[in-house]
C-alpha cells in the first residue's frame, strides 16, 4: 500500500525546474579576420543557487544540422539539472541567428564558439580556471559533435568534449571508399549529401541530433542565390560540382577537410568521450574510430561508447540512452566539474537483441571490455565464401538500384526490418557459405577479397554483408555498406587482382545454423553510381574466400533492471514472513482466548447476558438476557421487528454483538466459536444451493462440517423433512414448505444440543405445523434443548415450554409457558357503555380499568383481588348490560401491551 | 496451547471444516463452472475449424512485430496453442477468473447458504481461504485446460513443428514447449490480479453478476486507460500495463524484465487485494 502511495506520488509529482533559462543575442565577431560580426540567438541555463559567490562549471551545447538551440533543450535541461551552466545558441545559418553556414569551419562557427566561451568567461557565475578561462566542456551530437572536435582542437580552453554521431573527415563521410582509397576516389553518398543541402533534412536523432526542419532553406535571405540558400557560397559551389558528376575535385576535398576534426585531432587536449551510433549509414562507426585514434595519440584520455542508434536508428531504446547519459555525466563531472574518480577508457557498446514486446521498440544488451580494440577487435573469426565468378550489369544512370537504408526517414527500425532491403537479379553476385556451427559476435569492421573484371577498366561496386537464416531471409546489420571504386581492371576475371574490401563496422550476432552471404552489387540508390551501363564479372580469389570476422568478448553490462528481479523475491520473501507474522500472530491470540468454562452454565445450553447491538446510531437490541436450559423448548416472542432475528444473527456468530456476553454450556461464544457445532440454526428462511436437489444440498452441508458422515443421523432429519421422494428434485423447484422443512432437517442434522429456530413454522400449512410441534417437544427430550422464535402467541403457547416476550429489543416477560399463561388479575368484559362502567368501576377499592381504544364497548379491568362475580354484580347494578366476561392471561396481557403501545414494533431487525 | 475445540460438538475440528475436496464439489455441481471449463475446450476447436476456411486472404491483423504471431498460427501445434492464449488472454480468461472468483462467495451469500457455513462453523478465515483455494484451482485449471487442448488438437492438426516468430529464430519443440510453460505462468500471474479484484469484490456483496462483472469492467478500464499514453509513468501502475509482456518471453534472448515488473505488480495488487478482501470478511456481520 506504501509503496503503491509512494510511487503515485512520485509519478504525479509537479516536476520542479531547478534552473533558470536567459535569451539573450549576442553578437559575436569571426571570420577569417576575427572583425565579422554575426548575431547569435543563445539560451542560457543557469542551475539554482548559481552566483558569483557559488559559480558553476558550463558546458557549451551545440544542436545538430538543421535543428536550432530549442532542439536541444532536453539535454540542457538534465545538465543543467546536476549542476552545469548551459549555453545553447542557434549556430550561424540556421533559425534565428545570422550569418552563413560554412559546415563547422574553423574561422566561422568554430570561432563562433570561442567567442561565446569568452562571454562565459564574462559571466559572474562561471567558474574560471583564469582570467578568461572559464571552466567548460563542449557536448553535441551530429553536426553539433563536429563543432565540438573542432572547438577542442581549435581552443586549449575546452576541459572535456562530448562528440556524439559525428564524422572524423567530412569528405570521407561523404566520399567512402572502402579498398583505403581517398575521397578524392570515393562514391559519393548523395541522397545523404542531398538530404543535408536540401531543405527536407531529417534525422531521428531527435534532441540530441537534427531536427527535420525547413530552417536551412527557409531563412534565405532576399537576393540571395535561390540554389544555395543559407549556405556559403564556396560551400554551396562544392556542393553543385560534388553532386553534378558525382565525384570530388581536391578543392572540393580541402574545403571539406577544413570542417573536419581529422585536422585538428593532434591539438586535443581535452579528454573526450566519443560517442558513435550503430545504425549509422551517415557517419558510422569507422568515424569514431579515426577520431579516438587521432586523439588518443597525442596521450589525451578518449573514451569510446557505441550505441544501437544514429543518424538512421534515432537515440536508440532506454537502456542506451541511459547508459550514454550515465557516461557524459561521469566524463563531465570528473574533468569539468571536478569530482568523482576518474572515469575508466572502457570501451562499452550494445547489440540489438529483441524487439520490446510493450513498446515495440527494440531491446538491447549491453557489454564491455577494459580497453578500446579499433574495429579489428580483439580477435578475429574466418568464415569462408564461396562462389563462381558472376557478371553483374551496371544499370544506366544507376536506376534501378539495390535499396540498402533510407535516408532521412528516421524511421528508426528501417534499416533492420527484412523486405526493404532488396538486391536486384542481375545486378548483383553472391558469395555464400556452408552454415555456421555456431555463433559469431561480431563487434568491428569485417574484411573480404574479392576480384573484379570491367570492360571500361573501371567499376563502382557495393560490396555487403549478409547474414542469411535458415529460411532464405537475409538481414543487412543496419544498411551498411561498403562502396568501393575500382580501377585499371582487367576486362577478362581470370587476370583480376584480388583487392581487400573493408565492410562497415557492426555489432552483430550471427546465430548457428545461419549463413554469411558476401553481396557484390553495382548500384545503390543511396550512392551516385556511373551513368554508362556495363557488365563487369566479379569473383572472389580461388572462387571461395575467407571473410575476417572481428570479434570483441565483452563483459555484459548488468542491465539495472536486474534490480527488478532482487525486488520480485524480496516482494515474494516479504509477502511469506508477512504471512507467516499474520498466521503466528493469530495463533497466538486464539490461543490466549478464554476457553474457560463458566462454572455456573456448564450444563447450561443458552445463557445470554446483556446483549446489545446497535448499527450505527440504531439499537436493534437494547439488552436482552435470558436463559434455556436443557429439556426446554424456548420461545423468543415478540412483534415484528422486536429484534429477535438480531439476537439469533449474534448467537449463530454472524454478526458482532456491541455488548454483553452469550454463553453455550458455558462456554463464551463469539463468532466461530467451536461451541457453535453444537446449534443446530435455521435462521432467516432457508439457504440452498438451487441447483442441487434437497438431499444433495443435506450431503453438502454435512460435507462442509468436515464431520463424520455416521454422526450426521440423515435418515432422521429425512424424516423429519418428510419430504418424500422430492428431495431428489432440485431446491429450485420446491415450495417454500418444502423449504422450510428441508431448512429444519439440515438444522437437525447430528442432532446438535441447542435447536435454534426462527419462524419455523412459516410457510407450513396447518397439519405440517401440528407435526413440527410434536418433533420439536421430543427433540428437547434428551436433555437436548430448542429455542424458537416466533411472532405468533398460539404458536409459541403450543410449542413451547418456556417463554421470553421482546419489544423494541428488550424483553418484557419471561418464564414458563404455564405460568405465564396462567390466569391474570385482569378480565375483558364487554359492556353496553364502555364510558359509564369504567365510572362505577373506579369507584370500586383497588380497580382500575382501561377501555380499549376505538371500541366503546370494550373494557380491559385489572380487578386486583375483587372477585369477578362482584365486578359483574356491580355493574349491572348500575344497570350496565354486561355482554361478555373473558378472563385474561398474562402472556395476552403482556402481548397486548406491546401491541397496544406499537403496532408495528421498532423497526425491522 | 489451549483446546481449541473447547466444547465442540464430538468429530467437529475447525481445520476440517470446509474440506478442499467439499468446496470443489461444491463449485463444480455448478453449471457455469462446467460451462466455463467447456468454452476453454471448445475455443481451440473453433478457432481450428475456423482456420479450415482460411482461403489464403492477406489480412492486415497489425500489431507490428508480434501480429505475426497470427499468420504463424498454423504452423505448429505450439504456435497454435500461442495463438489461442493471444486471443484469449485479455479477455477471455479474464472473464473465467473473474467468474470464478468473484461468483464463489457472494452467489452464497446470494443464496444465503453463506450463513449456514458460518454457523457450522467454518471458521471466517478458513471459509475465504478454502474459497480463494478452490477458485485460483478452477482458473488454474481453465488456464491449462485451454493451453492443453490447444496443443493437443493444435499438434494433431499441425505437428509437432519448431515455436516460430518473427521476433525470434525458430525455437525446437522441446525448448519451445518450455517457453509455452513460461508464458503459461506469467498469464497465471497477471491474472492474480483479476482473481483478486473479484474475489474483494465477492467477499464485499451478495450480487455474484456485480463482482464479475464490476472486475471484468476494472479490469478494461485499466486497459483503456494503458492505451492513454498522456498519462505517462502513472500507466506503469495500472494492473494492465504488463498484461502482454508475455510475448517478451519469445525473443531470443528471452526479455525478462517487463516480465519481472508485470510480476511485482500483479503480486502486489493480488496481495493488496487478498489481505483487503480477508480482513473485510473476517471482521463484517453478515446480513445475508
Amino acid at each position: 500500500m506504501l509503496v503503491l502511495a509512494g510511487a503515485v506520488t512520485w509519478a504525479v509529482w509537479p516536476d520542479d525546474p531547478d534552473y533558470r533559462t536567459q535569451d539573450a543575442r549576442i553578437i559575436v565577431r569571426s571570420g577569417p579576420g576575427g572583425d565579422e560580426p554575426v548575431d547569435l540567438d543563445t539560451r542560457l541555463f543557469l542551475p539554482d543557487g548559481a552566483s558569483a559567490t557559488d559559480k558553476v562549471p558550463a558546458v557549451l551545447l551545440a544542436h545538430g544540422f538543421g535543428g536550432t538551440k530549442e532542439s536541444t533543450y532536453a539535454d540542457a535541461e538534465d545538465l543543467a539539472g546536476i549542476g552545469y551552466a548551459v549555453l545553447t545558441w542557434t549556430a550561424r545559418g540556421f533559425g534565428r541567428s545570422g550569418g552563413q553556414i560554412h559546415l563547422d569551419d574553423p574561422d566561422y562557427e568554430v570561432r563562433d564558439a570561442q567567442r561565446l566561451v569568452d562571454w562565459l568567461a564574462a559571466r559572474p557565475e562561471i567558474r574560471t580556471d583564469a582570467p578568461g578561462d572559464p571552466r567548460v566542456g563542449v557536448v553535441g551530437s551530429s553536426y553539433g559533435g563536429g563543432l565540438a572536435l573542432l572547438l577542442a582542437g581549435q581552443d586549449p580552453r575546452i576541459d572535456a568534449a562530448v562528440p556524439m554521431a559525428t564524422w572524423n573527415d567530412l569528405a570521407g563521410a561523404f566520399l567512402p571508399e572502402s579498398t583505403g582509397q581517398g575521397p578524392v576516389e570515393g562514391v559519393f553518398k548523395k541522397t545523404w549529401a542531398g538530404l543535408f543541402f536540401g531543405n527536407g533534412a531529417g534525422s531521428g536523432l531527435g534532441a540530441l541530433g537534427e531536427l527535420p526542419t525547413g530552417v536551412a532553406a527557409a531563412g534565405v535571405t532576399a537576393g540571395a542565390d535561390p540554389s544555395c540558400g543559407r549556405f556559403a557560397a564556396d560551400v554551396c559551389a562544392a556542393y553543385q560540382r560534388i553532386a553534378t558528376t558525382g565525384r570530388a575535385d581536391q578543392a572540393a576535398v580541402d574545403l571539406l577537410r577544413r570542417s573536419s576534426p581529422a585536422a585538428v585531432l593532434d591539438k586535443i587536449k581535452a579528454p573526450t568521450l566519443l560517442v558513435q551510433g550503430t545504425a549509422d549509414t551517415l557517419f558510422p562507426l569507422s568515424e569514431a574510430d579515426a577520431n579516438a585514434r587521432g586523439i588518443a595519440a597525442n596521450g589525451t584520455p578518449v573514451r569510446v561508447a557505441w550505441f544501437t542508434g544514429g543518424h538512421d536508428g534515432g537515440d536508440g531504446p532506454q537502456s542506451d540512452r541511459d547508459r550514454v547519459k550515465f557516461l557524459m555525466a561521469q566524463w563531465l563531472d570528473h574533468y569539468v566539474k571536478g569530482t568523482g574518480d576518474t572515469p575508466a577508457t572502457s570501451f562499452t557498446w550494445s547489440r540489438i537483441t529483441g524487439f520490446n514486446a510493450l513498446d515495440r521498440g527494440v531491446v538491447t544488451s549491453g557489454y564491455s571490455d577494459p580497453a578500446y580494440p579499433g574495429l579489428a577487435g580483439t580477435s578475429s573469426e574466418a568464415v569462408t565464401v564461396s562462389g563462381p565468378a558472376q557478371p553483374v550489369a551496371n544499370p544506366p544512370s544507376g536506376n534501378p538500384a539495390a535499396i540498402s537504408s533510407l535516408p532521412g526517414t528516421g524511421g528508426g527500425l528501417s534499416s533492420f526490418v527484412n523486405g526493404i532491403v532488396t538486391d536486384l537479379p542481375g545486378q548483383h553476385a553472391r558469395f555464400t557459405s556452408e552454415p555456421l556451427d555456431r555463433p559469431f559476435d561480431i563487434v568491428g569492421a569485417p574484411t573480404v577479397r574479392i576480384r573484379a573484371a570491367s570492360p571500361t577498366g573501371e567499376a563502382v561496386l557495393f560490396v555487403k554483408l549478409y547474414d542469411v537464416d535458415p529460411k532464405g531471409v537475409a538481414t543487412l546489420s543496419s544498411g551498411l555498406v561498403a562502396p568501393v571504386r575500382l580501377t585499371g581492371l582487367p576486362a577478362d576475371i581470370g587476370q583480376a587482382q584480388p583487392v581487400q574490401v573493408t565492410l562497415p563496422a557492426i555489432v552483430h550476432r550471427v546465430e548457428a545454423g545461419h549463413t554469411l552471404r558476401i553481396a557484390v552489387a553495382t548500384a545503390d540508390q543511396a550512392f551516385a553510381t556511373p551513368n554508362q551501363p556495363a557488365v563487369y564479372t566479379v569473383a572472389v580469389p580461388d572462387d571461395a574466400t575467407a571473410v575476417t570476422l572481428p570479434t570483441v568478448t565483452g563483459e555484459p553490462i548488468a542491465s539495472p533492471q536486474v534490480i527488478w528481479r532482487y525486488v520480485l523475491v524480496g516482494l515474494l520473501a516479504a509477502i511469506a514472513i508477512g504471512l507467516a507474522v499474520v498466521v503466528l500472530v493469530v495463533r497466538r491470540r486464539r490461543s490466549r482466548h478464554d476457553t474457560s468454562v463458566h462454572p455456573e452454565y456448564a450444563d447450561v445450553p443458552l445463557r445470554v447476558d446483556g446483549l446489545r447491538k446497535e448499527y450505527g446510531d440504531f439499537v436493534a437490541v437494547d439488552r436482552v438476557d435470558f436463559e434455556v436450559k436443557r429439556g426446554q423448548v424456548v420461545g423468543l416472542l415478540g412483534p415484528n421487528g422486536a429484534g429477535k432475528t438480531t439476537t439469533l444473527r449474534v448467537l449463530m456468530g454472524l454478526t458482532n454483538p456491541t455488548a454483553g456476553q452469550i454463553h453455550v454450556f458455558g462456554h463464551q461464544l463469539v463468532p466461530g466459536s467451536p461451541v457453535l457445532s453444537r446449534i443446530g440454526a435455521l435462521v432467516e428462511g432457508p439457504g440452498f444451493l438451487p441447483h442441487l436437489s434437497g438431499l444433495a444440498n443435506l450431503k453438502a452441508y454435512w460435507a462442509a462440517t468436515g464431520r463424520p458422515e455416521a454422526e450426521a443421523e440423515l435418515d432422521r432429519a429425512l424424516e423429519i423433512a418428510g419430504l418424500g421422494a422430492s428431495v431428489h428434485r432440485r431446491v429450485k423447484t420446491y415450495s417454500h414448505g418444502m423449504r422450510q422443512r428441508l431448512a429444519i432437517a439440515q438444522a437437525m442434522l447430528g442432532l446438535p444440543d441447542l435447536l435454534v429456530l426462527d419462524e419455523p413454522t412459516d410457510g407450513l400449512d396447518p397439519p405440517q405445523i401440528a407435526e413440527m410441534r410434536r418433533v420439536l417437544k421430543r427433540y428437547a427430550t434428551d436433555g437436548r434443548a430448542v429455542l424458537v422464535s416466533s411472532h405468533l402467541l398460539a404458536e409459541v403457547e403450543q410449542t413451547c415450554t418456556h417463554v421470553v416476550v421482546v419489544n423494541k429489543g428488550a424483553i418484557v416477560a419471561s418464564g414458563p409457558v404455564d405460568d405465564i399463561v396462567g390466569e391474570s388479575p385482569t378480565v375483558q368484559i364487554e359492556v353496553s357503555d364502555a364510558t359509564a362502567a369504567a365510572g362505577v368501576l373506579g369507584q370500586l377499592a383497588g380497580v382500575r380499568s382501561v377501555s380499549v381504544e376505538g371500541d366503546s364497548r370494550q373494557l380491559v379491568v385489572d380487578t386486583n383481588g375483587t372477585a369477578r362475580s362482584e365486578v359483574v354484580a356491580e355493574l349491572v347494578r348500575a344497570g350496565i348490560g354486561v355482554e361478555r366476561v373473558v378472563p385474561r392471561r398474562r402472556l395476552e396481557d403482556a402481548f397486548l401491551a406491546l401491541v397496544g403501545e406499537s403496532s408495528s414494533g421498532s423497526g425491522d431487525r | 496451547m489451549t483446546d481449541l475445540q473447547a466444547g465442540a460438538a464430538a468429530g467437529y475440528r475447525a481445520a476440517r471444516t470446509l474440506p478442499i475436496r467439499a468446496e470443489w464439489r461444491r463449485q463444480w455441481s455448478r453449471a457455469r463452472t462446467r460451462w466455463a471449463l467447456g468454452l476453454m475446450v471448445a475455443l481451440p476447436l473453433i478457432i481450428l475449424i475456423a482456420f479450415q476456411f482460411d482461403n489464403g486472404g492477406d489480412d492486415d491483423n497489425g500489431g507490428g512485430e508480434f501480429g505475426s504471431l497470427i499468420d504463424l498460427a498454423t504452423s505448429g501445434g505450439l504456435n497454435f496453442t500461442l495463438f489461442c492464449l493471444y486471443v484469449s488472454a485479455t479477455f477471455l480468461l479474464v472473464v473465467a477468473v473473474a467468474l470464478f472468483c468473484g461468483d464463489t462467495v457472494a452467489s452464497e451469500a446470494q443464496w444465503g447458504s453463506l450463513r449456514y457455513l458460518l454457523a457450522v462453523p467454518v471458521p471466517r478465515a478458513r471459509l475465504v481461504a478454502v474459497k480463494l483455494v478452490v477458485a485460483l484451482g478452477y482458473s488454474g485449471l481453465a488456464l491449462l485446460t485451454l493451453a492443453g487442448t490447444a496443443l493437443a488438437v493444435g499438434t494433431a492438426r499441425y505437428g509437432w513443428e519448431p515455436l516460430r516468430s518473427t521476433v525470434a529464430n525458430e525455437i525446437a519443440p522441446g525448448a519451445g514447449l518450455v517457453r509455452l510453460l513460461a508464458i503459461l505462468g506469467y498469464l497465471a500471474v497477471v491474472l492474480l490480479v483479476v482473481a483478486g479484484l473479484a474475489f474483494l469484490l465477492s467477499v464485499s456483496t451478495d450480487a455474484p453478476l456485480g463482482a464479475v462483472g464490476g472486475a471484468v469492467l476494472l479490469w478494461i478500464l485499466s486497459s483503456i486507460l494503458d492505451q492513454i499514453s498522456a498519462l505517462g509513468a502513472v500507466r506503469n501502475l495500472l494492473p494492465t500495463h504488463y498484461s502482454t509482456a508475455w510475448l517478451g518471453l519469445l525473443s531470443t534472448p528471452t526479455q525478462f524484465d517487463d516480465v519481472v515488473k508485470g510480476a511485482i505488480s500483479a503480486v502486489v495488487y493480488a496481495t493488496l487485494f487478498w489481505s483487503l478482501a480477508f480482513w473485510r470478511f473476517t471482521r463484517k456481520d453478515v446480513t445475508s
